[in-house]
């Protein structure tokens, strides 16, 4: 079986964001840019399959700019097999990644795709649900635990009111979650090995797959700010002040 | 406008989040129908009939519904959503899952997570863990929202909206529902109680959770965590507060033992009012904080614990 794993280049997790003054959107200059963290879990997952022998390769793809080339050979160096860049900048919205990715899973015919459960720059938690609609193919979203045993997938997600465990039908899509696994991180020598890995680069049109946007940004500004308050002291300074100042207890 | 609003329940009891996405609905139009998809799932559509503001009650009772299964909700939105202009549902787990899969059958790119509506095409929504607030416009003929329960108020209950069944969707035969395991408390729900203790790294253990829980049950609070204390196995998933958690705004946030990394800031900063015990007097959750408390957490919480009045 091939696994898929679609991966996002997205602003680095520990960096703040800067809004950028024209109100176009955020500054991607010169910022540190990275794996969407759970990007780097479903690689990680993908790689254990394979070394588990559920796997026999594991195809990172991104969509986005030439710079995720970068973003591919990070894939490529933690255990990756091989890489498909679809070139495309900006990076398009979640619906049309998804029908580029519904694309590419056609040519290739993975038995499962494991992505993010988000990508933290947009924080839209769509992607995953949108391809494995547009495969008809069934989904388990928001994945703690992934059990894979010839013709069965079962899944535990992480869901507001605790865990759900899910049995699919493969061939399946699966968005991860932060506790599935702890990714690993790439050594030396496998950093130089990835260098030699074959990356492919698509286009869209080689897909057949529009992407024109269907939002438009209109603005983007800085969130309201909070102020920081007052130090206390005492348990009886800071009931006193919840009490009669803020009048919230 | 016709806006349909996908019910959240389960089975018996509706969910809170359907009120605020009601609410959010009311802000496009007038015509609102809310769609309960479950099994057996008459008592949840009689609650749903009771949100002031709803004309019409749609229930698809059907075993293939019983538990939330994307692949079987999808179809059914698919087939009734040509009669409505918006389609909301709310940005929780559940409707994370089911309509992002509906949006792509109808071929509309969704929006998600809104917390303001500047028009009926036009909505804000926070980017990169809420650093940042995108106002987006947009150009599909229909539109397929996700709604940050959050930032809408929850819906009167005084209301008498017919109740009509709906069919369509069913069993894709794709996936099968096992089981689950859910956090069982005695406690308000997170998402919707007015105050909150939340506890991170800085309670070192499960067993020193209990000294929380003390203050919350004290205070008639829901309790909390931070990712850090999930991932060391403190407290289940389902208490994570943040980016990728869940999103809180009570009168009052205790934040104890919680640096205040921007991930854990994005679920909580619309509190009224934050609080925070941290021995760290350069801990960034102070920057946010209308009371900052420098002091070890196993002093303090004891302590505020002794001063607080039984609620
Ligand atoms: C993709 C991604 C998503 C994430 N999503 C979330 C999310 O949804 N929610 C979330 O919370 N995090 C999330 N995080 C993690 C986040 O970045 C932080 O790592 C996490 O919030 C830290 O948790 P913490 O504050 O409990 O731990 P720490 O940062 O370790 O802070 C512990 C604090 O406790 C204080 N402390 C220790 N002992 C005591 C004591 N005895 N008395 C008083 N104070 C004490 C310390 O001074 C410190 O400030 C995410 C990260 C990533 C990369
Ligand atoms: N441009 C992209 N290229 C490759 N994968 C993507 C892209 N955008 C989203 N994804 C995948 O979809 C997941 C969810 O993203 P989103 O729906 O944007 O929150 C990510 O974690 C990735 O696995």
């Amino acid at each position: 079986m091939k696994v898929l794993v679609p991966i996002k280049r997205v602003i680095d997790a520990n960096i703040k964001v800067r809004v950028k003054t024209d109100q176009s959107g955020v500054e991607l200059n010169n910022v540190k840019m990275a794996m969407n963290p759970f990007c780097e879990i479903a690689v990680e997952e993908a790689i254990r399959l394979r070394e588990g022998g559920q796997a026999e390769e594991v195809i990172a793809v991104a969509v986005g700019p030439s710079q995720s080339q970068e973003t591919l050979r990070t894939a490529l160096a933690m255990g990756a097999d091989r890489a498909i860049l679809v070139e495309a900048d900006p990076s398009p919205e979640p619906l049309a990644v998804a029908k580029l990715l519904k694309a590419v899973t056609d040519r290739e015919g993975p038995g499962l795709v494991i992505l993010g459960k988000q990508a933290i720059d947009g924080d839209n938690n769509q992607t995953g649900q949108m391809l494995a609609a547009l495969l008809n193919w069934s989904v388990g979203t928001f994945v703690s635990r992934l059990k894979v045993d010839g013709a069965s997938v079962q899944v535990t997600r992480e869901v507001d009111g605790g865990l759900e465990n899910i049995e699919l039908v493969p061939p399946c899509v699966i968005t991860v979650d932060l506790r599935l696994n702890e990714p690993r991180y790439a050594s030396l020598p496998n950093i130089m090995k990835a260098k030699k890995k074959p990356l492919d680069v698509l286009s869209p049109t080689d897909l057949g797959v529009d992407v024109s946007p269907r939002l438009e940004v209109i603005r983007v500004v800085e969130p309201p700010a909070r102020a920081a308050g007052v130090k206390v002291s005492s348990a009886e300074e800071l009931v006193d002040k919840l009490k009669n100042e803020a009048k919230v207890i | 406008m016709a806006i349909l609003v996908i019910g959240e329940h389960d089975n018996k009891t509706l969910r809170p989040s359907t009120l605020n996405v009601v609410t959010a609905a009311a802000q496009l139009g007038t015509d609102v129908d809310i769609l309960i998809a479950g099994a057996g799932c008459d008592a949840a559509a009689h609650e749903a009939a009771a949100i002031s503001g709803v004309n019409r009650v749609r229930v698809a009772d059907d075993p293939a519904f019983a538990d939330g299964l994307a692949e079987n909700i999808a179809p059914l939105i698919h087939g009734i959503a040509s009669e409505y202009t918006h389609v909301l549902a709310p940005a929780t787990t559940y409707g994370k899952s089911i309509l992002p899969r509906a949006s792509a059958l109808l071929d509309v790119q969704q929006i998600s997570d809104i917390s303001g509506i500047e028009g009926s095409d036009t909505f804000v929504r926070p980017i990169y863990a809420g650093n940042a607030m995108a106002t987006v416009k947009s150009n599909d003929a229909l539109k397929l929202i996700t709604v940050r329960t959050t930032a809408f108020d929850a819906a009167e209950q005084s209301g008498s909206a017919t109740v009509e069944t709906v069919s369509g969707g069913g069993d894709a035969g794709l996936s099968k529902f096992l089981g689950e395991e859910l956090t069982r408390s005695e406690r308000p729900e997170l998402t919707t109680a007015d105050i909150i203790v939340s506890g991170g790294r800085g309670m070192q253990s499960s067993e020193n959770f209990a000294m929380l829980e003390k203050l919350a049950d004290k205070m008639g609070a829901a309790v909390g965590a931070s990712r850090a204390a999930v991932d060391a196995g403190y407290v289940p998933n389902d208490y994570q507060v943040g980016q990728t958690g869940k999103v809180v705004a009570p009168n009052v946030y205790i934040a104890v033992g919680i640096s205040g990394a921007i991930q854990h800031l994005a679920g909580m900063k619309d509190s009224k009012v934050i609080v925070a015990i941290n021995k760290d007097e350069e801990a960034p959750i102070f920057q946010v904080s209308d009371y900052g408390w420098v002091a070890d957490l196993f002093e303090a919480v004891p302590q505020l614990e002794a001063a607080i009045e039984p609620s």
